[in-house]
């Protein structure tokens, strides 16, 4: 293992942020966030709708308000294989939905909240995401 | 207001995604190679988000209502079954493969990236094909 491209900070102080979301969220709207949950719940449930809809929409323009305060742009390095990304996609919807939870849902609500079922889908999302990282590489 | 306070909380949400760099597949896939070029950062996001959110949900949950809505609505499943892991593996071994989970994802569809908005897009089909085959897990 070497350790490479370490960013402690900024990624630190995202998260404060990203807690301080979820906390908003929770104190005003009374809901726990989910990403997963809340775009599968935009799509195909009329509960809340409208909510879940303007939080997506909150997610999309997040970038352009950072970038008004922000001199740097964001720059990202993403795989250009189409047929990895549906394949990554597909897995992504239909695992989320199955578990009931993501990075968020299950790794900071439910671990937030000390609950044994976000801990154990945490882990095993980590350990797979690991694997899988592992077996790519090796190919 | 709570319209206005989802509309919030999805742009702060998404502000600490791209500060912490959780937007960027390769910073995520650095983060999953432990056994290669490791990058803990993202580690340090989960923290940050907990540290936040974790104290102050046991504090605002044990108030009557939300601020701007009339009750809590939140689940407190804690049914530990097959679909849990199974569909935490299945989005582990997407994730390793994309780099993006659900928030990142579509906070990045504002960069207009072709290849995340193929994550996107196929993600939202995984989302109604769980939804039409009712695979999610039950309640």
């Amino acid at each position: 293992m070497n350790i490479i491209n370490f960013t402690p900070i900024p990624a630190f102080t995202g998260g404060l942020i990203i807690g301080l979301a979820v906390v908003v969220f929770f104190l005003l709207n009374g809901r726990l966030v989910g990403i997963s949950g809340i775009a599968s719940n935009a799509l195909t449930e009329k509960e809340n709708k409208f909510d879940n809809l303007l939080f997506l929409l909150g997610l999309i323009i997040a970038p352009f308000i950072y970038s008004l305060f922000s001199n740097g742009g964001i720059n990202i390095s993403i795989s250009n294989s189409y047929i990895l990304m549906i394949a990554a996609g597909l897995l992504v919807g239909i695992g989320t939905r199955i578990s009931g939870g993501c990075t968020s849902g299950h790794g900071i609500s439910g671990i937030g909240r000390f609950s044994l079922r976000s801990i154990i889908a945490t882990i095993t999302f980590m350990i797979v995401g690991i694997l899988t990282v592992y077996i790519k590489n090796l190919l | 207001m709570n319209k206005l306070a989802s509309l919030l909380s999805g742009i702060i949400f998404g502000i600490g995604l791209v500060i912490s760099e959780m937007i960027n597949p390769a910073k995520v896939l650095a983060f999953l190679d432990l056994f290669g070029n490791w990058d803990p950062s993202l580690a340090f996001v989960m923290m940050g988000a907990l540290v936040v959110s974790s104290p102050l949900f046991h504090i605002i949950k044990k108030k009557e209502k939300p601020l701007l809505v009339e009750k809590f609505n939140y689940s407190n499943n804690k049914t530990i079954n097959y679909q849990l892991i199974l569909g935490s593996a299945l989005f582990g071994a997407g994730w390793g493969l994309g780099g993006l989970c659900p928030g990142p994802a579509i906070t990045s569809v504002a960069l207009f990236n072709i290849y995340s908005i193929t994550f996107v897009v196929s993600m939202f089909v995984g989302f109604y094909i769980v939804k039409s085959f009712n695979l999610s897990s039950p309640r």
